[in-house]
Formats: structure tokens, C-alpha cells, sequence
């Protein structure tokens, strides 16, 4: 039992810090800028690049076959750095691990790890959220191909997006779960429309919706087996409520040490409100750092995910919610001159319970599957 | 890093689930049965549980922190009548001190709210000190201030005895009462080591809590599994159901911030596993209140007479919560070592 370093992961930790401390390209911060977005990209490749991206992935993958508590020493470096947080693809490299053949990981995995292609994710449809598995999206074949038509929502970062991994309904008899399938369609192509959706704090380039007008997507960049889609799709979401998959302990220590800063920078300024308000963002983030060391030392022993996914997620929302409410008291709930970041740290942090399902949904699935209550 | 129990560690907690699961209180009524509370004493004993922080030959504890919070966590997820916390944190004290162990039977006393160890200026004690975990206990330790650093000595344990808990008696200290300064003490106690002890209570508390809201956790959704109304058990319904699985929720997030303070106590030096214990402290008080409140309202009616053990386990974190400080006094704490606030600094 020991929270502390073992000699090689001090070594690995001292050298990650001396490579921060030259490296960091200093971006603001991801809930509040297009700027932010706009140098993901760059930080991505660079952090892959140094060989500190992917560290508990398979070296197969272009990962570094680390256990995985290395992403907690990242994610710690990168607080105390005050660099960017670690792009968070993970649960796409953990879908096509798990139900790609091996031709879909050799020709993908390496531009996904690498940061060289970007991806989005088209599953939600304006009918179709919480109740995913009721898709309407269709791929029908024709040849080697199949013809993608449907109209996909909440598909983050889809205007820079290379690859997008759709969901589809390819057999429209089956029980609902049974007739999907997952395909990597390639996003540059006139059939496929991306408009990008305006979110509550104002950034325009994280969310967007797609359209697709008989796209075409090679028969052979299907993922899995025909049907095989709603399992991948349990895998993702599964691997997307993980702040230790997603890197989140490194955003809110980033943030919590700025609003620190913004306190102690004028402390006249905030009173016993602000100040619980901020104390509480320090113990929900610090909470996180220590839930995420624990999940991650329970992986040493190969226990795969299950439905704990969804306390973690809870948790997850638990502290970015906190944090925001942080933000909110120290930033000004109407801030009437020059920067309004905090205000919208604030209004991002409400995204948190609804994506990657909602916490209802968390809630519905802890009962049923941890706690065994009755199914109504 | 790896934050798994060790082997030995789950052979502790497995030795003491299973004491706590077969001499524990079941219902309210068994809260009056003297011989089975008899019996958990004397296992608790001769288990050795209340040495765990005396002093080995070179001065450390004979266990850590963590050894020490996974037997709090399963005494409080049992509702155990028995005392642990109290000479658990006087064998500490003394052994920070370098003076000799003294008897198991042997507490702590704090002052009125709870939140600071009690103090004794010239000899004597002022009012509205009290004693923990006061079933046998006929002496406790306080504080000696010589300066800025503190010797120890006893009092008698010897007032009327209430407590909002109803496991764990805390007893009244006579105003007034001489304070007798032990023999053979080697040093006084610096910040560092009252710091490292402060941190050694709230990991202790923090645990204690975790397995208060396990326990609350594990009767509430018993409950509504068994309780039927409109034709189904009341658990089936989304509205209960939601407020279980939050407290779940909250429960592992209390357990893993409990279990880095647990870790800190020893692993740390003394001002940052004051650290990590009062930001560990804040949630889970925050968190043990909320889930035994649930507890409550999933048992409706019933819930909120004196029969059911919901209130049982709320009362229980009620003190847990407020010894060495609550919500408030750690939050305070958790800012102060982020520089803001501090006044006196951090202690």
C-alpha cells in the first residue's frame, strides 16, 4: 500500500518533469477558448513525440506497455507543470483494441496514438441519446462499401476531424441492440455535411452535429463483427467515464491552482463565500487524484471495467461541477469588464452530467448492476 | 505506486470483519447487552488493535496509519460498542512523546467542541474538557503547554458520562482537576509531531466514517429490497434507487480520499499528513452526514424512530465528524495550506 513512487516511476517522474519544464506550450484553459482547440492538436503530437502519450497502452498500439498508473504520474506532472492536460482519445484506442481486427488497428491505431489524424465520434442522434441502442443512422451495402444516411449529434470536434467512428443500423430486423455495427468513416467527402453547434459558454469549436448523405465507408473499416456495434459502444462509453482514462485529474488540478491564484492575487476581493466555495474545489479534486490511484492500482491486477465505470463517472462530475461553482464565486456570476474565463469554466461544467451519459443513466446502472436493487 | 491493501492488510480487515460481523450490534435493542458488548471489549483486546500505534524500539508505531483505518472502517461499519479511537490516538501520543505505553484502557481528552486536544495551563485544567471512548476509561491524556511545545499528562476520567453517540460514551472532566505529568518522558511535542498526530486522528475518523456510511448504505438498500408498496419493492423505484446509488457514490469517494490520509500519516512529514487528513476529513463528513441522512429517508416512518439503526449510524458520524474538527475547521485547514486565510497558520 503505498501512494508514493517506486525508483523507476521517480526516474520516469523526474525525467517527465525536466520535459514539461521546456515543453509546456502554455495553452488556456480547454473549456474556455477555440484556442485551446486550436493547439490541441500540436500538444498531442508533441507530448507522443517526447514518448510520454499512451503510457499504459500496448506498444502495439504505440502505447508504452506501462502499468497504468503512470497516467496518474502525467496527470500530476502536468498539474504541477501547469501545462495542458493529456488529449483524451483513450476510450477510442480501448474501442478498436478490444473489437478491431488486427488490419483496423494496424491502419488506425498509429495515427489515433500519434496525434497525426483526428477523430470524432458520431453516435447520439437528435432521437436517439439516452436510449442510444434506438439509432436511426443507416449503412446499407453496395459492393465493398456501405452507404452511410443519417444525422449525428454531439460529435465533438468533428469540423477538425479526419475519421469519424459511427454507429449505424445495418440490419433493421433484429432486436434493437443486435443490428448495429460500427464503421471508421473518413470525413472528407461531399456527402457528409458537419456544422458546427455553439455551446452554452460560447465556444464553437469542441461540439457539432453531422449529416450524412450517403456517405461511403470501405466494407473493410468496419470494427468488429456485423452487429458487433453496440458492444464496442458499451466499451467506449465505459472507457469515457474514466477520469483516469480521460486525463481530468490533470484539468481541475490545472484549474483549482488558478483560482488559487486568483484569490490569493486579490484577497480583499473574496470573501468566506468564494473562499468554501475554493476550499471545496481543493477536496473534490483532490479526491479525484486519490479515487483515480486507486482504480488504476486495482488494474495491476487485470480487473477489467465494469460498472464501478459509473461511479467514477458520478464522481468525475462531482468534482468538475465543484469546481465550476469555484469558478463561479470567484470569477463573478456577471462579470461586467474585461475577462469572463471563469464564468464560462462554469457554464462548460454543467456539459459533464449530461455527456458520456447522463448522470440518471450513472445512477440507473449503479442500482441495478452494484447495488442489485429491483429492476421496476 | 500501488495503493492495493497488502496481503497482510486484507488478513487484518478479514479478521476484523468477521469479529465486528459476529459480536456487533444487530439491532438497537442489542445496544443494551452488556455480555456480547463485554465480549467485543475483550476481542478488541487480545487482538491487540488498541497497540497498534505504540512504540516500537526505534520510536515508529508497531503499525501504520493504514493497518490502523482498516480496523476503524469495519469497528464503524459495525456500529462497534467498544473503545478504539480513544487509546488508539493516547498510545500514539505517548509514543511521539518518547514516554512509556500506558494502560489500553487509557483515552484522550478533548476540549468542549471537540476540535482541539485539551490543553492544561499550570497544572491544571480548565472547564469543559472530556474524555473519548469513556466505558472503562479511568484516565486520559492532555495537553501541557511549556512554550510552543507541549508535555503530556493524565487526569481522571471521572464526570457523568453523554454522548450524541450512542457506541461511544464521552465522559466530562472535572474543572479543575490536577494534571499528573508522566514519568519517564523523553522530549516535548513539536508542531511536526503534533501535526503528524492531529492527521493520525482525522485518518482514523475519516475511516470510521467510511465504514458508518458503508453500513448505512448496506441497511438502507436491505431495506428497500424487503419494503413493498404499490405492489413492488420500493427499491425498484428510480427515485429511491437514485438516492442509494449517490450514496454509494459518495461512499467510494470518501474510501479513497480516507485511504491516501491513512497512508500520509506515516509516509509524509507531519504537516502534510495534516494535509491530506483535513481535506480527506472535510469530505467525509460532508459525505458520512448526507448518506446516513438517506439512510433515513429510505426507511421513511420507520427511519425516524428510535428503533432503527439508521439514526444509530448518523449519530455515530455525528461525533466522528466533530472530533479533531468538522467541515468547517478542515476547510479552513485545506486553504491555509494553499496560503489563504491561515492567521496562525496550519494546525
Amino acid at each position: 500500500m503505498d501512494f508514493g513512487d517506486s525508483p523507476e516511476e521517480l526516474a520516469f517522474r523526474l525525467r517527465l518533469r525536466e520535459w514539461l519544464g521546456n515543453n509546456n506550450p502554455g495553452l488556456p484553459p480547454s473549456s474556455t477558448s477555440d484556442e485551446y482547440w486550436a493547439g490541441q492538436a500540436a500538444w498531442h503530437q508533441t507530448l507522443y513525440a517526447a514518448g510520454f502519450f499512451g503510457l499504459s497502452w500496448p506498444k502495439e498500439a504505440g502505447g508504452h506497455g506501462l502499468p497504468s498508473v503512470y497516467e496518474v504520474i502525467l496527470d500530476e506532472e502536468i498539474i504541477a507543470a501547469g501545462a495542458p492536460p493529456r488529449p483524451s482519445v483513450g476510450y477510442l484506442v480501448q474501442g478498436l483494441l478490444r473489437h478491431g481486427n488486427e488490419d483496423v488497428q494496424r491502419r488506425f491505431l498509429p495515427g489515433l496514438v500519434s496525434g497525426r489524424d483526428r477523430w470524432c465520434q458520431g453516435f447520439s442522434e437528435p432521437d436517439a441519446g439516452s436510449d442510444l441502442a434506438s439509432l436511426r443512422t443507416q449503412a446499407v451495402r453496395e459492393g465493398s462499401e456501405y452507404v452511410v444516411t443519417g444525422h449525428k449529434v454531439w460529435t465533438s470536434y468533428s469540423d477538425a476531424a479526419d475519421w469519424c467512428l459511427v454507429l449505424a443500423r445495418t440490419d433493421p430486423e433484429v432486436p434493437k441492440h443486435r443490428g448495429i455495427s460500427a464503421f471508421i468513416v473518413p470525413m472528407g467527402q461531399g456527402a457528409i455535411e458537419q456544422r458546427p453547434i455553439r455551446m452554452i459558454n460560447g465556444i464553437t469549436r469542441e461540439f457539432g452535429e453531422v449529416i450524412f448523405d450517403g456517405a461511403r465507408v470501405d466494407a473493410s473499416n468496419m470494427v468488429g463483427e456485423p452487429g458487433e456495434g453496440w458492444r464496442l459502444a458499451m466499451t467506449v462509453v465505459s472507457h469515457e467515464r474514466e477520469p483516469g482514462e480521460l486525463g481530468y485529474v490533470a484539468r481541475y488540478g490545472k484549474l483549482v491552482k488558478e483560482l488559487v491564484r486568483a484569490v490569493k492575487e486579490r484577497p480583499d476581493e473574496h470573501g468566506p463565500e468564494s473562499r468554501r466555495d475554493l476550499a471545496w474545489a481543493l477536496v473534490e479534486a483532490e479526491m479525484l487524484r486519490c479515487h483515480v490511484s486507486r482504480r488504476l492500482s486495482d488494474r495491476l491486477d487485470g480487473v477489467s471495467h465494469g460498472p464501478e465505470g459509473s461511479v467514477d463517472k458520478l464522481l468525475m462530475t462531482w468534482v468538475e461541477q465543484a469546481v465550476g461553482h469555484a469558478a463561479l464565486s470567484i470569477g463573478g456570476a456577471a462579470p461586467t469588464e474585461g475577462d469572463d474565463t471563469w464564468l464560462k469554466v462554469y457554464l462548460y461544467s454543467r456539459a459533464q452530467s449530461v455527456m458520456g451519459g447522463t448522470s440518471q443513466i450513472q445512477r440507473n446502472l449503479i442500482a441495478s448492476r452494484i447495488l442489485e436493487l429491483p429492476i421496476s | 505506486m500501488d495503493v492495493r491493501l497488502s496481503p497482510e492488510q486484507v488478513t487484518l480487515r478479514d479478521a476484523a470483519r468477521q469479529m465486528v460481523d459476529r459480536l456487533c450490534p444487530q439491532t438497537v435493542a442489542e445496544l443494551d447487552d452488556t455480555e456480547r458488548a463485554g465480549k467485543l471489549e475483550a476481542a478488541v483486546v487480545a487482538s491487540g488493535w488498541l497497540e497498534l500505534r505504540t512504540a516500537t524500539d526505534d520510536g515508529s508505531p508497531w503499525a501504520t496509519g493504514v493497518e490502523v483505518a482498516v480496523v476503524a472502517e469495519e469497528l464503524g461499519r459495525g456500529l462497534a460498542d467498544t473503545a478504539f479511537l480513544g487509546p488508539t490516538l493516547a498510545a500514539d501520543l505517548r509514543r511521539l512523546a518518547g514516554a512509556p505505553p500506558g494502560s489500553t484502557a487509557e483515552t484522550i481528552a478533548l476540549g468542549a467542541d471537540l476540535s482541539e486536544p485539551a490543553v492544561a495551563l499550570g497544572g491544571t485544567l480548565g472547564p469543559g474538557a472530556v474524555a473519548l471512548d469513556a466505558y472503562e476509561a479511568t484516565s486520559a491524556l492532555v495537553l501541557l503547554r511549556e512554550g510552543d511545545e507541549y508535555a503530556i499528562g493524565t487526569i481522571a476520567v471521572d464526570g457523568g458520562t453523554t454522548s450524541v453517540d450512542l457506541t461511544r460514551p464521552v465522559a466530562s472532566c472535572s474543572p479543575g482537576a490536577t494534571v499528573s505529568p508522566i514519568e519517564g518522558l523523553h522530549h516535548p511535542l513539536g508542531p511536526d509531531d503534533l501535526a503528524r498526530w492531529r492527521g493520525l486522528g482525522l485518518a482514523v475518523t475519516c475511516a470510521d466514517l467510511v465504514g458508518v456510511m458503508r453500513g448505512a448504505v448496506t441497511i438502507a438498500c436491505d431495506y428497500a429490497r424487503s419494503r413493498r408498496q404499490y405492489g413492488a419493492a420500493i427499491g425498484s423505484f428510480q427515485a429511491v434507487q437514485h438516492l442509494l446509488a449517490d450514496a454509494y457514490v459518495a461512499t467510494e469517494g470518501s474510501a479513497s480520499i480516507a485511504l491516501h490520509a491513512a497512508w500520509a500519516v506515516d509516509a509524509l512529514d507531519g504537516r502534510d499528513a495534516l494535509v491530506a487528513a483535513s481535506a480527506a476529513k472535510a469530505y467525509c463528513a460532508r459525505a458520512a452526514r448526507s448518506v446516513c441522512e438517506t439512510a433515513i429517508q429510505v426507511h421513511g416512518g420507520i427511519g425516524n424512530t428510535w428503533e432503527c439503526l439508521a439514526h444509530v449510524f448518523l449519530r455515530r458520524a455525528l461525533l466522528s465528524s466533530e472530533v479533531l474538527g468538522g467541515v468547517g475547521a478542515n476547510l479552513a485547514r485545506v486553504l491555509a495550506a494553499h496560503g489563504i486565510g491561515g492567521g496562525d497558520g496550519l494546525r
